[in-house]
């Protein structure tokens, strides 16, 4: 009973971490580049996750204030990863833009085959 | 929790696919989930933000690279036994931190005793915006929100450097050379 | 897709609704969930949209990639302009309040454009990084 209510009491910050480590290990597996750039996705995502998880109190309402609700949750993880996204979004792009260059000379988003052509050259 | 059990299940289909179409896709919808999610969390400015950057700009532009690439994977050529070990080890160590964490959604954890009390008493006096996470976004911390945008507008300057002017011809010895100097630099 | 009826139909009824959407979005955003990042995400989805279903080059005319390259800087042009601008007035860099004669009204006029200074680089950002992915393919 007692494994029961910590697994409902910590369950958000379980998957967290199963993400986390997802992604950590598409990164580290998987030579894919496009792979990878999603696998890091998926990590950050897992990182808003741990943000948002301890600001909600339970029975609390969103942070928009009106004279109806006395409870809200916590507004100051949510600014801070309201801006963590669109900075998310841009990395990713700029990432993308490297994906295309490397295309473009290598021929291959495959990290074996490139280190191989570098070999080479 | 549902959703977040569901999350897990498209992480898996994320790790185990090797159609880049279909991983891009799920993408996508692991996006949504997490935005529905960020909704039971009380976060509706950033599931907003969630649903629109995630689901939307970043599966265009992911698509948008898919169709200038290739869409399979290769099989990896190594096993995954390292990556595996070095996975595992860390979420042993991460959920042992969590045994300390306070329960979910008790008022009286320690990140509600700072400073979120005094931005959800004084930002309507302060600055007549009953969305105190635009207040605090736009007022309190606007400096930081400079930052932001300057990273925004950096990112977008950088796309545009590396992706416009012509295309160079396929096979040329430009990407070679450029390679070889970079080894130079390394060996020094 | 450049001639399906009703894709091209369907769009734009959708195009206008989007926009204003995303305008509603900015400048609701004091009273409920929105602000300056979400409704620029919103406003280039609305030109990504259009280019998906009339080519690239119809969105390129609708909306010249040289004006797009300059609204990025305007935007962080306009939000360190109101840091200035107050710093001019008397008050620290950013601090809005100096703004107007009455504090609140000034904080209030300082989020709006701040916002809009934020809508103006996230739109023109991402409107800038699809067109340079998408001009790429060929």
């Amino acid at each position: 009973m007692a494994a029961f209510q910590e697994l409902v009491q910590h369950y958000n910050s379980w998957i967290a971490i199963f993400l986390m480590v997802s992604g950590l290990y598409i990164v580290v597996a998987r030579g894919n580049m496009v792979k990878k750039l999603v696998g890091l996705g998926l990590f950050q995502t897992s990182v808003y996750l741990i943000y948002l998880s301890p600001g909600k109190i339970i029975g609390g309402t969103p942070p928009i204030l009106s004279d109806q609700y006395t409870v809200y949750s916590n507004p100051l993880p949510h600014v801070l990863i309201l801006t963590a996204i669109v900075v998310g979004v841009a990395t990713l792009a700029l990432g993308l833009a490297l994906v295309v260059r490397i295309n473009e000379a290598f021929g291959s988003i495959e990290e074996d085959e490139i280190f191989e052509k570098d070999v080479e050259a | 929790m549902v959703l977040l059990t569901m999350m897990a299940v498209v992480t898996i289909g994320v790790v185990r696919l090797r159609n880049l179409f279909a991983v891009v896709i799920l993408g996508g919808i692991y996006s949504f989930l997490m935005a529905s999610v960020m909704i039971m969390l009380d976060a509706v400015d950033v599931a907003m933000t969630e649903a629109s950057v995630g689901a939307g700009i970043s599966t265009v532009l992911m698509l948008g690279v898919l169709h200038l690439t290739k869409m399979e994977e290769i099989k990896p050529a190594h096993t995954p036994l390292l990556p595996l070990f070095v996975a595992v080890v860390t979420a042993g160590g991460l959920v042992y931190g969590t045994i300390d964490l306070p329960p979910f959604g008790d008022p009286s954890g320690i990140i509600h005793q700072n400073v979120a009390p005094y931005y959800l008493q004084n930002s309507i006096t302060d600055t007549s915006a009953p969305n105190v996470v635009t207040a605090v976004l736009a007022s309190y911390r606007g400096f930081d929100t400079l930052g932001e945008t300057v990273v925004i507008f950096t990112a977008g300057i950088a796309v545009l450097l590396l992706l416009k002017g012509r295309r160079p011809l396929p096979a040329s010895g430009d990407g070679k050379a450029k390679s070889r100097t970079r080894r130079r630099r390394r060996r020094k | 897709m450049k001639f399906d009826t009703i894709l091209r139909v369907g769009t734009k009824l959708l195009l206008p609704f989007i926009l204003v959407f995303g305008l509603y979005v900015q400048f609701h955003g004091d009273y409920g969930p929105g602000g300056g990042f979400q409704a620029g995400v919103i406003a280039a989805a609305m030109v990504i949209f259009y280019a998906i279903t009339f080519g690239l080059d119809a969105a390129k005319r609708a909306m010249p990639p040289i004006l797009v390259e300059t609204l990025i800087g305007l935007g962080v042009l306009l939000y360190t302009g109101v840091g200035v601008v107050s710093m001019l007035k008397g008050g620290e860099f950013l601090n809005y309040s100096v703004l107007e004669h009455d504090p609140v009204a000034g904080q209030h006029i300082g989020i709006l454009l701040v916002e809009l200074g934020v809508l103006i680089t996230v739109f023109a950002t991402m409107t800038a990084i699809f067109y340079s992915f998408a001009g790429r393919g060929r």
